[in-house]
């Protein structure tokens, strides 16, 4: 029996395994990851992780910052040991060998971002996760403890009498199905944005946890704020990261115009202005593109309509410098130079700031099963994300779980129930039933476009009661439908249909978490505006939304309250002095 | 599960299909209606196939019956894509089955792929996941090159066809999917961490380092771990010891670290290791990251000839 089994090989899961091999080396710990560890999501973050380290800035402005960005929903007891453990946790990536970008005088640099009012970014040029990725994989690689399970994918938590006892999964390539039984399990399963059909995130990213502790009884949290990001390439989604706005970039309408200062984000200004215009939150610039559209001062392509990135006066030496991936982005995805040219883009789907509820240890209602980093609520981004916050996120709440988890196993040493077993045989017996094809019902893909396409109609940037209603019932339908998909490859060998499969259901389940979430809250909160409740409502919605899955399996949403430690509800101001 | 020295669950026979790929001479490329030659590879994977090949030998499946559903933009054209499909259990050797599919200017490899997959046939296997050429998981070989798909265009090929088989020098698990653990057991046998010595800094202060000395590594620090070096050298494809380009890249990046304290020589003096390698200089030529492992090779052979020569001369 493993001690401490975590599902995911992110950034998340991979800190939280280091944690539980420091806490104890006795400990069995193992990785179970649906790609190779150093081919997770965390690799494409580019623009850099917040902690504060800088001369003149300070835990209480990061504090700030974040609650103010996250429209006062985040719990604050959450945020304030976030921003005081995020500079511990990237020194101890310095200290691992991360390759941090620099001053002159070898101390580590930090730069600008989004919503935040001092330089507070730690950055590695613009490949920041892909250096914060790989130095941890090849440090998890000195812990001969660390066990790994690559290319395995997790179907299933084992949970009997409100405790975890493993999981069932998956070895892709050989089709075999295992139940590891495990004392603790740590979902590390990163975000969802696959369920939209435009967004940064990469193939993977179907909100997999989520749907597994959904399903295994635990609630779900704020799962209606979706993040739209300001800048992403019209057809792929590609991201330009926000370090382009920071290093200087500016946004511009049709006319060649600096719009945002139509929107309450304060002046144009020559040089980068912290927590103004360009450096405004995310839901706010993405929120006032839609108006742009509205109002004819956007550009139609054959991907929809586009504002520009303009970079070029920051000339080519500086983007080389800083932000060389961008150039490098731009070249090959959409053959243009931003050195040159300007660059094309639109929101796009990019990061859940819901995820499963847990507590500030990672711990999750279910005993021995946590959750951490962006499958995770613990709510320090609350109703917005402020961009670079999650890099740290993953690293300080990975952290947390692996150390709480690794307290659990050691306390509770008792053998598996003979529950285990039996839910294991049922799991292996659906999964195999599956594994023998159908050939009539509904293409996965056109199932799973059906689904974006709904989601992205009724909870998009601006949302109505009504449309959300409808799509409640849609995907309520389109779930009834994927039972019966179409399956085709009935092999065991490196079978991705039956892989696409499920996460086409764990998808279907967030989906309707998402919209039920939308729907119950009858206010407009960052990512969250409702055209049919413009206001903010601290009255009634100063509260967290936890969905649960009623028997039937349809979402079951109810309230929690907000922790509110030191800074009381107030009105958000960007660019005002 | 992989365990550092876990055999691999790909049977023995597979192995050797990959492997045996090579033994057909570098550089190889026969035509289609011989599948036998096909990506290079059937040779010993028929030793592995345990089942009969339903299609016969000597022909391309040909599968046009596309539903043009939800094509972003509307089209006529179409781009021919042959594709390797190889099922362990099923298909006795590898064969090419061909595609079509609608020819967009900016649809890369990889969105052609997922066409198939999501309109023509499910069955189709491949890997990928971030399509921003960083993950490293989608790299094939593409008309006879080691490629990324996600970052390899239409334009590039004209009215096509666009052969699209297995990255060639690696066991074949399944259609486009390959066995790539080798690396990794390669990868951790170099030690990549940052090894220190002594009193560690407390968690409050972080080693100086200057912009000058991160350049010094900077380069090796970049690898995706796409495996299109190993793919391309000729030197691993005849010897799978050979611990090739990118793990010395990424041996070279820590060696090159002002902050590790380590010593690598004992892993990198070898015959298997930089003087395995007779300076041909395909795997900086195919990386999509600009990494030049074949430089990191070099240098370090600089490296190990002076210790040689001046054993106290450490670094
Ligand atoms: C393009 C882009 C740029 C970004 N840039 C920044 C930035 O500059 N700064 C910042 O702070 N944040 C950024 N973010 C956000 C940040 O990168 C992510 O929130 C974070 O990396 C998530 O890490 P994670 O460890 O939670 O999950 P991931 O890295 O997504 O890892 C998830 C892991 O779970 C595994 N997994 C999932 N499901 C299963 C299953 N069923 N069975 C087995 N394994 C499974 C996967 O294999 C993977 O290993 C960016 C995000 C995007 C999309
Ligand atoms: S060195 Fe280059 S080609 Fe080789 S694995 Fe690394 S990124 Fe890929
Ligand atoms: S899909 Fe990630 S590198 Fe191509």
């Amino acid at each position: 029996m493993i001690d401490v089994l975590i599902v995911g090989g992110g950034g998340a899961g991979l800190r939280a395994a280091i944690a539980v091999a420091e806490a104890d080396p006795e400990l069995s710990v193992a990785v179970v990851s649906k790609v190779y560890p150093m081919r997770s999501h965390t690799v494409s973050a580019e623009g850099g992780a917040a902690g504060v380290i800088a001369a003149g800035d300070s835990l209480d402005e990061h504090c700030y910052d974040t609650v103010s960005g996250g429209d006062w929903l985040c719990d604050q007891d959450a945020v304030e040991a976030f921003v005081a453990e995020a500079p511990r946790e990237l020194i101890q990536l310095e200290h691992w060998g991360c390759p941090w970008s620099r001053e002159a005088d070898g101390r580590v640099a930090v730069r600008p971002f989004g919503g935040m009012k001092r330089e507070r970014t730690w950055y590695a040029a613009d490949k920041t996760g892909f250096h914060l990725l790989h130095t941890l994989f090849q440090t998890t690689m000195k812990y001969g403890e660390i066990r790994r399970y690559d290319e395995w994918y997790v179907t299933k938590l084992i949970v009997d009498d409100g405790r975890v006892h493993g999981v069932v999964a998956v070895e892709i390539r050989t089709g075999h199905i295992e139940t590891i039984a495990a004392r603790t399990v740590i979902l590390a399963t990163g975000g969802c944005g696959r369920v939209f059909p435009f967004t940064t995130n990469a193939a993977i990213k179907t909100g997999d946890g989520m749907a597994l502790a959904y399903r295994a009884g635990a609630p779900l949290k704020d799962m209606e704020f979706i993040q739209y990001h300001p800048t992403g390439l019209p057809f792929t989604g590609i991201l330009i990261t926000e370090a382009a706005r920071a290093e200087g970039g500016w946004l511009i309408n049709k006319d060649g115009y600096r719009y945002l200062q139509d929107y309450d984000l304060g002046k144009p200004t020559e040089k980068p202005k912290l927590r103004s215009m360009e450096l405004g939150p995310r839901d706010r610039l993405s929120q006032a593109f839609v108006h742009e559209q509205r109002r004819g001062r956007t550009v139609e392509t054959p991907y929809g309509p586009v504002v520009y990135l303009d970079l070029r006066h920051l000339g080519e030496r500086k983007i080389d410098a800083r932000i060389p991936f961008v150039r490098e982005l731009c070249r090959s995805y959409q053959n243009l130079d931003p050195a040159t040219d300007l660059i094309p883009v639109r929101p796009v789907v990019h990061y859940v700031m819901g995820g499963v509820h847990t507590d500030l240890d990672g711990a999750t209602p279910i005993a021995g099963l946590y959750a951490a980093g962006e499958t995770a609520c613990v709510s320090i981004n609350g109703a917005n994300r402020l961009g670079s916050n999650s890099l740290p996120e993953i690293l300080v709440f990975g952290r947390r779980a692996g150390t709480a988890a690794a307290a659990f196993a050691q306390a509770h040493r008792q053998a598996e129930p003979p529950a285990v077993h039996a839910q294991g045989e049922d799991e292996r017996r659906r999964l195999e039933r599956a594994r023998e094809g159908n050939h009539g019902g509904d293409r996965i893909a056109d199932l799973r476009e059906r689904m974006q396409h709904t989601l992205e109609g009724a909870a998009g940037i601006y949302r109505t009661g009504a449309e959300l209603a409808k799509a409640v019932d849609t995907l309520a339908e389109l779930r009834e439908r994927a039972d019966g998909a179409r399956m085709d490859d009935t092999s065991a060998t490196f079978n991705t249909e039956l892989i696409n499969l499920q996460e086409l259901h764990t998808m279907l389940d967030v989906a309707q978490t998402i919209a039920a979430c939308a729907l119950n809250r009858r206010e407009s909160r960052g990512a969250h505006q409702r055209t049919d409740y413009e206001a903010r409502d601290d009255r009634e919605f100063l509260a967290h939304s936890l969905v649960y899955r009623a028997p039937d399996g349809a979402p079951s949403v109810g309230l929690l309250p907000v922790t509110i430690t030191r800074w009381p509800p107030g009105e958000r101001v960007y660019g005002r002095d | 599960m992989t365990e550092p020295d876990a055999v691999s669950g790909v049977d023995g026979a597979a192995k050797q299909a990959g492997r045996g790929a090579n033994e057909e001479g570098e550089g190889t490329i026969r035509r289609v209606t011989e599948p036998d030659a096909v990506s290079g590879v059937d040779g010993a994977a028929k030793q592995a196939g345990r089942g009969a090949n339903e299609e016969g030998e000597g022909t391309i499946r040909r599968v046009t019956e596309a539903k043009h559903h939800e094509v972003r933009q509307t089209t006529t054209r179409t781009i021919t894509l042959e594709v390797t499909r190889y099922r362990p259990g099923q298909d006795s050797a590898p064969v090419l089955e061909s595609f079509d599919v609608p020819l967009m200017d900016d649809w890369a490899v990889l969105d052609g792929l997922n066409y198939i997959k999501d309109q023509l046939d499910g069955t189709l296997s491949f890997r990928w996941s971030c399509r921003m050429g960083i993950c490293g998981s989608c790299g094939m070989n593409v008309n006879g090159e080691p490629r990324l798909t996600c970052g390899t265009f239409f334009t590039e090929f004209g009215d096509g066809p666009i052969r699209i088989e297995p990255l060639k020098g690696f066991p074949i698990i399944r259609d486009l999917v390959v066995e790539v653990d080798d690396f990794l057991d390669k990868l951790r046998h170099v030690k990549p961490w940052l090894i220190r010595e002594g009193e560690e800094l407390p968690l409050t202060t972080e080693h100086a380092q200057t912009p000058a000395q991160l350049e010094a590594y900077k380069q090796y620090s970049m690898c995706i771990n796409c495996m299109l070096c190993y793919s391309a050298c000729p030197v691993y494809v005849l010897d799978p010891d050979f611990l090739g380009p990118a793990a010395i890249a990424l041996a070279q990046r820590y060696e090159l670290d002002s902050r590790d304290m380590g010593d690598r020589f004992d892993m990198l003096n070898l015959d298997e290791a930089v003087w395995g390698c007779t300076f041909v200089g395909e795997c900086t030529k195919v990386c999509p990251k600009h990494v030049d492992p074949a430089e990191a090779i070099q240098r370090y052979k600089v490296t190990a000839a002076m210790r040689s020569i001046l054993p106290w001369s450490r670094r």
